[in-house]
C-alpha cells in the first residue's frame, strides 16, 4: 500500500471483483462484482439475508473479525486489491469508514468519543487542532449545534439519532475516502432519519459513501446508484441488477428487480 | 489523504501520518500489539505452570527413596532367611525369644501372639525387635537424578542403613490409622472423618438448599421487602470468610448445643470422653452445611432462573398447581445445573479447613468415627497438622495425604461431569 | 345435539362434566400452603445465619471490650499483641493481613487480569474451552494444598533467589505470592465474565476506525468493563483478606509489626487459627479476643463485599 494510484481521471473509488464470501463451508455471496463511482452514494437493496451486509463488510475487511469467514476475488482500492497478502486491514479500515446499524458510541466523552479514532492512528497535533478537529467533524455530521455546549458528556448521553450522527463524526475524524453505512437509519425515527439522509447528501461531496438500506423510498430518494442483491437457488447472495438509481426504480431491466420494487416480492 | 478530498480553503488541523509513514505507524502499532499478546498469553502459561508446579511438587513429594536402619540386624535373629519367608510359628517363636516378658504380655493382651497373621507379626518384629528406623527420605527428582551422591551420604551418616524406594501414597497408607510415627502413620481415620462429615453436610444442605432456591425463584415476589432481605443477605453470605463460620460452629454447634451435638441428649456417649464434648461430627457438618448453603443456592437459583418460562406456562395451561409444575417441570429441567452447583459445593466442603479448626477437628485420633456423635478428623486437618511439623517424614506424608485428598476431589468432580452428562442426555431437548 | 355428544362421550367412557358438577371458586390447597411453608423457611434460614454471626461475634466481643484489661481504645491505638501478658493492639496482625493480601493481589490481579483479556479479545473458542477449565482446577485446588506448597516451594525458592539469611522459613511474601495463585483464577474468571459482558458492537466500532486488537482492548473494552473489573478486583482482596490456610501455614506464627515481607508475622485469619487449634478454655479473654478479630475480619470483608456488588449493579445499568 505504498503507492497510490493517484489517478483522479478513474471514477471508482471502490470496486468488488468477483467476490464470494463464505461462513465456514456455507456461501453466502456468490461472483459479486461491482464498481463504486466516487463522490456519489450506492445503495445496497435486496431481502433480508440476501449478504449486502456481508458485502460491504467486505469492503472494509471487517469480515477478517468473524473467524469463520473467507473470501474469494478482489476487492480493488486506488489500483490495489485490499485482500492482498501484505495489506493490513488496520489501514484499510482508517481508509474506509464504517456506520453501524444500533448507533454505538464508545462509553466516553462526546469529545474523546471523536478524538479516539484520530489518536489510535497516530495523529500529531496540539490540543487547539484537536479541539479544531472535534468541532469540524461534528460539523461534518450535523451535530455541532446540538452539542457544542456539552462536549465532556457522555455520548451515550444523546438521544438515538444524535448517536449515530455521532458515530458518522467518529468515523470523519479519521479522513476516510469511503464510508460504508449498514442500515443507519432502521432504528431512528423519520425526523432524525431525514437529517441523517440531508447530511448524506452534503458529504457526498467529499466522501464516497455506501449504504445498506430497506427502505425503499430511502434508496430512491436517497441514492445516485442502486445495487439489488437477491440469494440464488443455494442461498448465497447475488448482484442482480445494478445501476443508476432512477433506472432501477423506473425502469428496472430484470424482472426479479421490478416484483422487488413493486413490493411483490420477498 | 490525498490532495484532491481536501477542501483548499480548509487548514489541515494536526497531521495524520500519510505516504511511507503510514506503513511505520501501523508496523509500530502492530508490533506493540504483538508483544503484548505475547504478555497476556504468558499470564495464562503461568497460571498453568503453577498448576503443574503444585502437582509436581506434591508428587515429588510423595515417592522417593527412604533410608532405614534396625538396631538389631534381621540377619542375625533369623539365621540368615528373610523375615517374610518364616512361618507364622517361626515368628512367634522369634518374639518369644527376644522380648522381654513385660512386652510379651502387653502384646498378649492385645492381641494373643497365636491369633496372629504373619503379616501382622512381622511388622511387630520390625518395631519391637529390629526397632527399625526412618533415618532419611528423599524427593522423587533427587531419588532419580542424585542417587550416587545419596548413597554415599546415606552410608557415611548411618553406616547400617538401608536405602529403599518407597511410594508414600499406598494402599497401608489409606487403610491404616493416625500414629505418632510418620513412617507407620495413615489416613484412614482421616478419609472415614471426611466421608462422613461430608455425607452428613450434603444431607444437611442440598435439600434445605434446593428448596431456598425454589422459593426464591419460583414463589418469593422480589419487591417485597423481606425477600429482598433473604436475597441480598444470600448474596453477602457467599462472600464470609470460612474461618467466621467456624467461630459461629464453635460457639453456637459446640457449645450452645452442646447437649445436642455431642449427643447426649440422645443419650449417646460422645467418644469416650467423661464430659460432653460438642466437638462431634455433627458439629462440623452443621457449620459446614452453613458455608456451602449460599453457594448451593446461588447456583441453583440461576440453574432455575435459565428454565423457560414457556415450560411453566405449558404446565399451568393444563390445570398443574404451583409446586406440580415446580416438581415435574422445572426440577427436572434444572437438575442437570443444580446437581454442577452441588457438586462444587460439596467438594469446596471437603477440602475446607479453616472452620474445622474452629469446630475442634481432632489433630490426633486413632479410632474409626463411629456416628454423628463421634469425635473425629478429616483430610485436610490432617494435611495442616503434618504439614505443621518440623521434620522431614511429617511433610513427606502431608504430601501422601494432599495426593489422596485430590483424589477424592478429582473423583467427585469427574462423578459430577458423568452424572450431569447422564442427565443432559435424558432431559427432553427445548 | 348436546344430549347426543353427551351420550356418545359417555358410551366410550369419558365422562363431561355437568354444569353442576365445576366449581370455579377458589379452594385452599392445604398441601401447597403447605410447601410453601417449608419452601419460605428453607430461604429464612439464611437469615438466621447472618444473625448467628452477627450476634456470636457481637456477644463474644462485647465481652472482650468489656474486660477491664483491655479497652476498644487500646485494640485500635497500641502496636503490639502478646495476649500472654495481656496485649491487646490490633496493628500488628492488620498489618500482616494488609500485607499478604497485597501481595497476593500484585500476583492475582496482573496476571489474572491478563489472562482474562487474553481469553476474552483473543483466544479462540477451542483455546478458551481447554484453559477455562484448568483454571478451574486451579481455583478448585483447597487452600491447605496451597499452603503446603508456599511452604514447601515457594518458600525455599525465595530462600535461593534472595539468600537464607534474608528470607525467613516463615515469611509474607511466599503466603503472599501462593494466595495471589489462588486467588489469580478468580479474578480471571469474574474479569473475562465483565470483559465479555462489553458489547461487540462497540469493538466493532473501534476496529471500523482503524484500530488494532491491542488498541481496541485497552482503549476501548478495559475503560467499559472498568467497575466490573473493579468489582471482581475487590472480590479478590476480599477472598485474600478471608483467607486462613495459607498463612497459617507459611506466614508464620507470632504477631510481628513488620514491613518486611520476607519477615514471620501472623495475620489476623492465622493468629485466629492458631488460638483456637491449641487449648483454650472457653470465655478466657484469649478466647473471646479472637471473636473480637472475627468482628473486625467480618466488618472488613463484608464493606468489601457490598462495594463490589455495588460496583457490578452500575455495570450492569450502563449496559442492560
Ligand atoms: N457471522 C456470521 N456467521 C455465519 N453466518 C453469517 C454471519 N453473518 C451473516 N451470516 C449469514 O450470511 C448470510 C448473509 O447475511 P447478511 O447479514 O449479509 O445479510 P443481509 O442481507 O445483511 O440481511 P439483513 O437485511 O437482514 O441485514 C445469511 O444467511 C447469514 O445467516
Ligand atoms: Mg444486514
Amino acid at each position: 500500500m505504498t503507492t497510490y494510484d493517484i489517478d483522479s481521471s478513474n471514477a471508482n473509488a471502490i470496486e468488488a471483483r468477483d467476490m464470494s464470501i463464505y461462513y465456514g463451508a456455507f456461501r453466502a455471496v456468490n461472483k459479486v462484482s461491482l464498481a463504486i463511482e466516487k463522490n456519489k452514494i450506492t445503495a445496497f437493496i435486496g431481502p433480508s439475508g440476501c449478504g449486502k451486509s456481508t458485502v460491504l463488510r467486505s469492503f472494509n475487511r471487517m469480515n477478517d473479525l468473524v473467524p469463520t469467514a473467507r473470501t474469494e476475488g478482489e476487492i480493488v482500492f486506488r489500483g490495489k486489491n485490499l485482500y492482498a497478502p501484505d495489506v493490513d486491514p488496520v489501514e484499510v479500515r482508517r481508509r474506509i469508514g464504517m456506520v453501524f446499524q444500533k448507533a454505538n458510541p464508545f462509553p466516553k466523552s462526546i469529545y474523546e468519543n471523536i478524538a479516539y479514532g484520530p489518536r489510535i492512528n497516530g495523529w500529531r497535533g496540539t490540543k487547539a487542532e484537536m479541539d479544531e478537529l472535534v468541532e469540524r467533524s461534528l460539523r461534518g455530521a450535523a451535530l455541532w449545534d446540538d452539542v457544542k455546549d456539552k462536549l465532556q458528556q457522555s455520548g451515550l448521553s444523546l438521544s438515538g439519532g444524535q448517536q449515530q450522527r455521532l458515530c458518522i463524526a467518529r468515523a470523519l475524524a479519521t479522513q476516510p475516502e469511503v464510508i460504508l453505512m449498514d442500515e443507519p437509519c432502521s432504528a431512528l425515527d423519520p425526523i432524525s432519519t431525514l437529517k441523517i439522509e440531508e447530511l448524506m447528501f452534503e458529504l457526498r461531496q467529499r466522501y464516497t459513501i455506501i449504504i445498506v438500506t430497506h427502505n425503499m423510498q430511502q434508496a430512491s430518494r436517497a441514492s445516485d446508484y442502486t445495487a439489488f442483491f437477491l440469494m440464488n437457488s443455494e442461498r448465497a447472495g447475488e448482484l442482480v441488477e445494478y445501476g443508476t438509481t432512477e433506472q432501477i426504480f423506473h425502469n428496472p431491466k430484470d424482472e426479479r428487480t421490478e416484483q422487488y420494487i413493486s413490493g411483490r416480492f420477498g | 489523504m490525498s490532495a484532491e478530498s481536501i477542501n483548499p480553503e480548509e487548514r489541515s488541523v494536526g497531521v495524520l501520518p500519510e505516504g511511507p509513514a503510514v506503513k511505520q505507524n501501523i508496523a509500530r502499532r502492530q508490533l506493540i500489539g504483538q508483544i503484548w499478546r505475547g504478555i497476556f498469553f504468558f499470564a495464562i502459561v503461568f497460571g498453568l505452570v503453577a498448576l503443574l508446579t503444585l502437582i509436581l511438587d506434591v508428587v515429588n513429594d510423595s515417592f522417593g527413596l527412604i533410608a532405614t536402619q534396625s538396631e538389631v540386624d534381621e540377619q542375625e535373629i533369623t539365621g540368615g532367611r528373610e523375615l517374610e519367608d518364616l512361618s507364622q510359628a517361626e515368628l512367634v517363636a522369634i518374639l518369644n525369644e527376644n522380648l522381654s516378658r513385660r512386652v510379651l504380655t502387653r502384646l498378649n493382651r492385645e492381641q494373643p501372639l497365636e491369633e496372629r497373621d504373619a503379616a501382622n507379626l512381622v511388622e511387630v518384629i520390625e518395631t519391637e525387635v529390629l526397632k527399625t528406623e526412618l533415618v532419611a527420605v528423599f524427593p522423587l527428582w533427587e531419588s532419580l537424578t542424585q542417587r550416587a551422591a545419596i548413597e554415599e551420604r546415606v552410608t557415611e551418616r548411618f553406616p547400617r542403613a538401608e536405602l529403599s524406594w518407597k511410594a508414600w501414597v499406598n494402599w497401608d497408607f489409606i487403610t491404616t490409622p493416625m500414629s505418632s510415627v510418620a513412617f507407620n502413620a495413615g489416613v484412614r481415620t482421616a478419609i472415614l472423618g471426611t466421608l462422613w462429615v461430608t455425607m452428613l453436610t450434603a444431607l444437611i444442605a442440598i435439600p434445605v438448599g434446593i428448596f431456598a432456591a425454589i422459593y426464591l425463584e419460583e414463589y418469593a415476589d422480589h419487591r417485597v421487602w423481606y425477600n429482598k432481605i433473604i436475597q441480598t443477605n444470600i448474596n453477602n453470605l457467599a462472600g464470609v470468610p470460612s474461618i467466621i463460620y467456624g467461630m459461629l460452629g464453635l460457639a453456637i454447634f459446640v457449645r450452645v448445643l452442646e447437649p445436642f451435638t455431642s449427643g447426649a441428649f440422645f443419650g449417646v456417649s460422645s467418644g469416650g470422653g467423661a464430659t460432653l464434648n460438642g466437638r462431634t461430627i455433627l458439629s462440623a457438618a452443621f457449620t459446614m452445611a452453613l458455608l456451602i448453603l449460599p453457594v448451593i443456592i446461588i447456583t441453583g437459583q440461576e440453574a432455575i432462573r435459565a428454565v423457560p418460562n414457556s415450560l411453566r406456562q405449558g404446565s399451568y395451561g393444563l390445570g398443574a398447581t404451583k409446586w406440580q409444575t415446580v416438581w415435574n417441570i422445572v426440577l427436572p429441567q434444572a437438575f442437570p445445573s443444580i446437581l454442577t452447583g452441588i457438586i462444587l459445593a460439596v467438594s469446596r466442603a471437603v477440602g475446607e479447613t479453616a472452620p474445622l479448626i474452629l469446630v475442634g477437628a481432632s489433630t490426633f485420633i486413632v479410632t474409626d468415627p463411629n456416628g454423628p456423635f463421634s469425635k473425629f478428623t478429616v483430610l485436610p486437618i490432617q494435611i495442616y497438622t503434618w504439614t505443621q511439623q518440623p521434620e522431614q517424614e511429617f511433610k513427606i506424608i502431608a504430601a501422601a495425604a494432599i495426593v489422596v485428598l485430590l483424589i477424592v476431589m478429582l473423583f467427585l468432580n469427574a462423578t459430577a461431569v458423568l452424572l450431569r452428562n447422564y442427565f443432559r442426555s435424558k432431559r427432553v431437548s427445548v | 345435539m348436546a344430549d347426543q355428544a353427551r351420550a356418545r362421550a359417555e358410551s366410550i367412557g369419558v365422562s363431561i362434566p355437568t354444569e353442576a358438577t365445576v366449581d370455579l371458586s377458589k379452594r385452599p390447597h392445604i398441601g401447597e400452603t403447605i410447601i410453601q411453608a417449608i419452601l419460605f423457611i428453607c430461604g429464612v434460614l439464611s437469615i438466621f445465619t447472618t444473625v448467628g454471626i452477627v450476634w456470636v461475634l457481637f456477644q463474644q466481643a462485647w465481652l472482650f471490650f468489656g474486660d477491664p484489661e483491655v479497652s476498644v481504645l487500646e485494640f485500635f491505638t497500641t502496636f503490639r499483641w502478646v495476649p500472654e501478658i495481656g496485649l491487646f493492639g490490633v496493628w500488628p496482625l492488620v498489618t500482616a493481613t494488609f500485607m499478604t493480601s497485597l501481595i497476593g493481589m500484585l500476583v492475582a490481579i496482573p496476571f489474572g487480569l491478563a489472562a482474562a483479556i487474553y481469553l476474552s479479545e483473543y483466544a479462540s473458542d477451542r483455546v478458551r474451552s481447554v484453559v477455562k477449565p484448568l483454571l478451574e482446577i486451579l481455583a478448585g485446588v483447597p487452600t491447605v494444598v496451597y499452603g503446603y506448597f508456599a511452604l514447601g516451594f515457594i518458600t525455599p525458592l525465595l530462600r535461593n533467589i534472595f539468600g537464607i539469611n534474608t528470607v525467613n522459613i516463615y515469611n509474607m511474601a511466599s503466603a503472599g505470592i501462593a494466595m495471589g495463585i489462588l486467588i489469580l483464577p478468580l479474578i480471571a474468571s469474574l474479569s473475562e465474565d465483565a470483559l465479555s459482558a462489553v458489547p461487540q458492537s462497540l469493538r466493532n466500532a473501534s476496529f471500523g476506525l482503524g484500530a488494532t486488537r491491542l488498541e481496541t482492548a485497552i482503549r476501548v473494552v478495559l475503560p467499559a468493563a472498568a467497575s466490573g473489573l473493579v468489582a471482581a478486583f475487590i472480590i479478590g482482596i476480599s477472598r485474600a483478606v478471608g483467607e486462613t490456610m495459607i498463612v497459617a501455614l507459611a506466614a508464620g506464627a507470632g504477631p510481628n509489626l513488620t514491613a518486611n515481607p520476607f519477615d514471620s508475622a501472623e495475620t489476623i485469619t492465622g493468629h485466629i487459627a492458631r488460638i483456637s487449634g491449641g487449648d483454650i478454655s472457653y470465655g478466657s479473654i484469649q478466647y473471646t479476643s479472637i471473636f473480637a478479630l472475627g468482628l473486625l475480619l467480618f466488618v472488613i470483608t463484608l464493606g468489601l463485599n457490598i462495594l463490589s456488588r455495588r460496583l457490578v449493579a452500575r455495570f450492569r445499568e450502563v449496559y442492560e
